[in-house]
C-alpha cells in the first residue's frame, strides 16, 4: 500500500514524516521521529503507557493511526519541559520519588498534565479518576498521587 | 498492524462513496475497538483492505435539540456525550453509560456510534438507548433511512446495518414529566472494564403509581434487550419496593438470557440483574419525584 506524507506539530514543531496507514501515531513518534518518551504497554488501549495529547485531548496514541494525527498538534512527554526546566509535574514526580520501574511514568504524567489542565484542585478520587486508564505494574500508586497533589499546589501557587 | 488502504473524507457523501468497495472497506472512527480488534487479528469480518476514517467529518459530531428532540452525532465521543448539559439533565442515564466506558483516553476517542456499531452485547450507552427508545438515522447509497434502536443489534457485533451503510445519528424523542432514569453496571473494577452486568431504567410516575416503566439490559443476551416481562410487572403498579422486587425478579428470570463467560456465570448474572435492577428502581423513582 502506498505510504503517506502526513505533517503535524509535534511538541510546538512541525515535522512532516512518511508513514504506512497502519502504522500508530505511537509507533510513528517512536521509530520515524525519535521520540521514545511514550512507551508501547499492552498495545490496546489498556495501560495508557503511550498516552499523548492531541489537540487538547488525551489519548491512548497506540490505537491512534498515524494518518488520523496529520495536520494535528501533538504533545508527548519531550513536549513537557521549557528550555530545560522541567513542568511542575515532572518535578513532583521526581521529588515524591512517584516511580518505581519508570515504564509507565511517561503516560501516567500525560494524564496527570491533562487532568491538572482541567482541573488544578483536585481531590482526592478526582486523581485516581484522572490517572485511572493508567496503569503501574509496580503498583507505586501512593507516591503517583502524592506527586499529582503536590504538583497541583504548585500550579495553584502554594508551593 | 497489516497494512491497508486509508482515505480520510471530510463529508459523509464522500465517505459513503469510499465506502461502495463494498465488505473489503470499513469505517473507524475512535478505533478503541476496531484497531485492537485489526491488531489483534480478531475481526469479526475480512481484514479490512481499505479503513475510511471519520474522524474529518465533521458534519457526524455534534449535539443539538431540535423542536423536543435531541440530536447526538454519531461521530460524537463518549466526553462529549457524558459532559453535554441537555444529556446530563434530559437523558442522565446515557450520560452515566458514555462516562464509564473505558479511560479518559478511551472516552476521548471513542465515539458513541462506533459503541452502537460495534455491537458488543455489553456496549455501555446501548441500555440507555433502549430506555429512552431512541432512533438510529442511517445513511447509504440508497438514501437515509430511520430504525428503532431496539431494530438495530441482530447480534454480538451484527447491526442492521446494510454493506456501504453508515449509522449518522441518533434521535431522542423528549421524555414525559415526571420521568426519572439511571444506568448503572456491575465491574470488579471501577473504570477499564466491561460491564458483567449493565442495566438502564426509565420510570414515569403519576403520583406513586407507575405510568410507564422502560427497563433495558446489557451484557446478558447477545444483544443489549428490553426487559418486558419486567416493564409489564411495573407497569400501572404502585411504586413500592414490593413492586420493585417483582419486576427485578421477573427481569433476571425471564428477560435475561446470560451466558457463562470469562467475566461471570450466567447464575451470577442473573443475580447481578436482580440486585441492579432493584436499586436503580428505587434511584429512578426518587429521580422521577425530582423531576415533577
Amino acid at each position: 500500500m502506498p505510504k503517506q506524507l502526513i505533517s503535524l506539530t509535534i511538541n510546538g514543531t512541525p515535522r512532516e514524516v512518511t508513514v504506512e496507514p497502519s502504522w500508530t501515531l505511537l509507533e510513528t513518534t517512536r521509530e520515524a521521529l525519535n521520540l521514545t518518551g511514550p512507551k508501547e504497554g499492552c498495545g490496546t488501549g489498556d495501560c495508557g503507557a503511550c498516552s499523548m495529547i492531541v489537540d487538547g485531548r488525551l489519548v491512548t496514541s497506540c490505537l491512534m493511526l498515524a494518518p488520523q494525527a496529520n495536520g494535528r498538534r501533538v504533545t508527548t512527554i519531550e513536549g513537557l519541559q521549557t528550555n530545560g526546566t522541567l513542568d511542575p509535574v515532572q518535578q513532583a514526580f521526581i521529588e515524591t520519588g512517584g516511580l518505581q520501574c519508570g515504564f509507565c511514568i511517561p503516560g501516567m504524567i500525560m494524564a496527570a498534565r491533562d487532568l491538572l489542565d482541567r482541573n488544578d484542585n483536585p481531590s482526592p478520587k478526582e486523581i485516581r479518576d484522572g490517572l485511572a486508564g493508567n496503569l503501574c505494574r509496580c503498583t507505586g500508586y501512593t507516591k503517583i498521587y502524592e506527586a499529582v497533589e503536590l504538583a497541583a499546589q504548585r500550579i495553584r501557587g502554594g508551593d | 498492524m497489516r497494512t491497508f488502504e486509508y482515505h480520510a473524507p471530510q463529508t459523509i457523501d464522500d465517505a459513503l462513496r469510499l465506502l461502495q468497495a463494498g465488505e473489503s472497506a470499513r469505517p473507524v472512527a475512535g478505533g478503541t475497538d476496531l484497531v485492537v480488534q485489526m491488531k489483534e487479528r480478531a475481526t469479526r469480518f475480512p481484514y479490512p483492505e481499505t479503513i475510511v476514517s471519520l474522524d474529518r467529518v465533521s458534519e457526524l459530531r455534534f449535539i443539538e435539540t431540535g423542536g423536543d428532540a435531541l440530536r447526538i452525532g454519531a461521530g460524537a465521543t463518549m466526553t462529549d456525550v457524558a459532559a453535554d448539559s441537555t444529556v446530563r439533565a434530559h437523558y442522565p442515564a446515557l450520560a452515566e453509560g458514555a462516562g464509564v466506558v473505558g479511560s479518559l483516553q478511551t472516552m476521548n476517542m471513542a465515539t458513541i456510534g462506533g459503541n452502537l456499531c460495534n455491537a458488543a452485547p455489553s456496549a455501555d450507552t446501548a441500555p440507555s438507548l433502549l430506555v429512552y427508545g431512541a432512533d438510529t438515522v442511517i445513511i447509504g447509497p440508497k438514501g437515509r433511512r430511520t430504525l428503532a434502536i431496539a431494530d438495530f443489534f441482530r447480534g454480538p457485533g451484527l447491526t442492521a446495518l446494510e454493506p456501504g451503510e453508515l449509522l449518522a445519528e441518533l434521535r431522542l424523542s423528549a421524555q414525559p414529566a415526571s420521568t426519572g432514569s439511571i444506568y448503572q453496571r456491575n465491574t470488579p473494577r471501577k473504570q477499564m472494564d466491561i460491564a458483567v452486568v449493565g442495566v438502564a431504567v426509565a420510570l414515569t410516575l403519576a403520583s406513586d403509581t407507575i405510568e410507564r416503566a422502560r427497563v433495558a439490559l446489557g451484557a446478558v443476551a447477545p444483544t443489549p434487550v428490553r426487559a418486558t416481562a419486567a416493564e409489564a410487572a411495573l407497569m400501572g403498579q404502585p411504586a413500592t419496593e414490593e413492586t420493585f422486587a417483582r419486576a427485578a425478579e421477573a427481569a433476571a428470570t425471564e428477560d435475561a438470557s446470560p451466558i457463562d463467560d470469562v467475566r461471570a456465570s450466567a447464575a451470577f448474572r442473573r443475580h447481578l440483574v436482580k440486585v441492579i435492577t432493584s436499586r436503580l428502581l428505587v434511584q429512578a423513582a426518587a429521580r422521577a419525584k425530582d423531576n415533577r
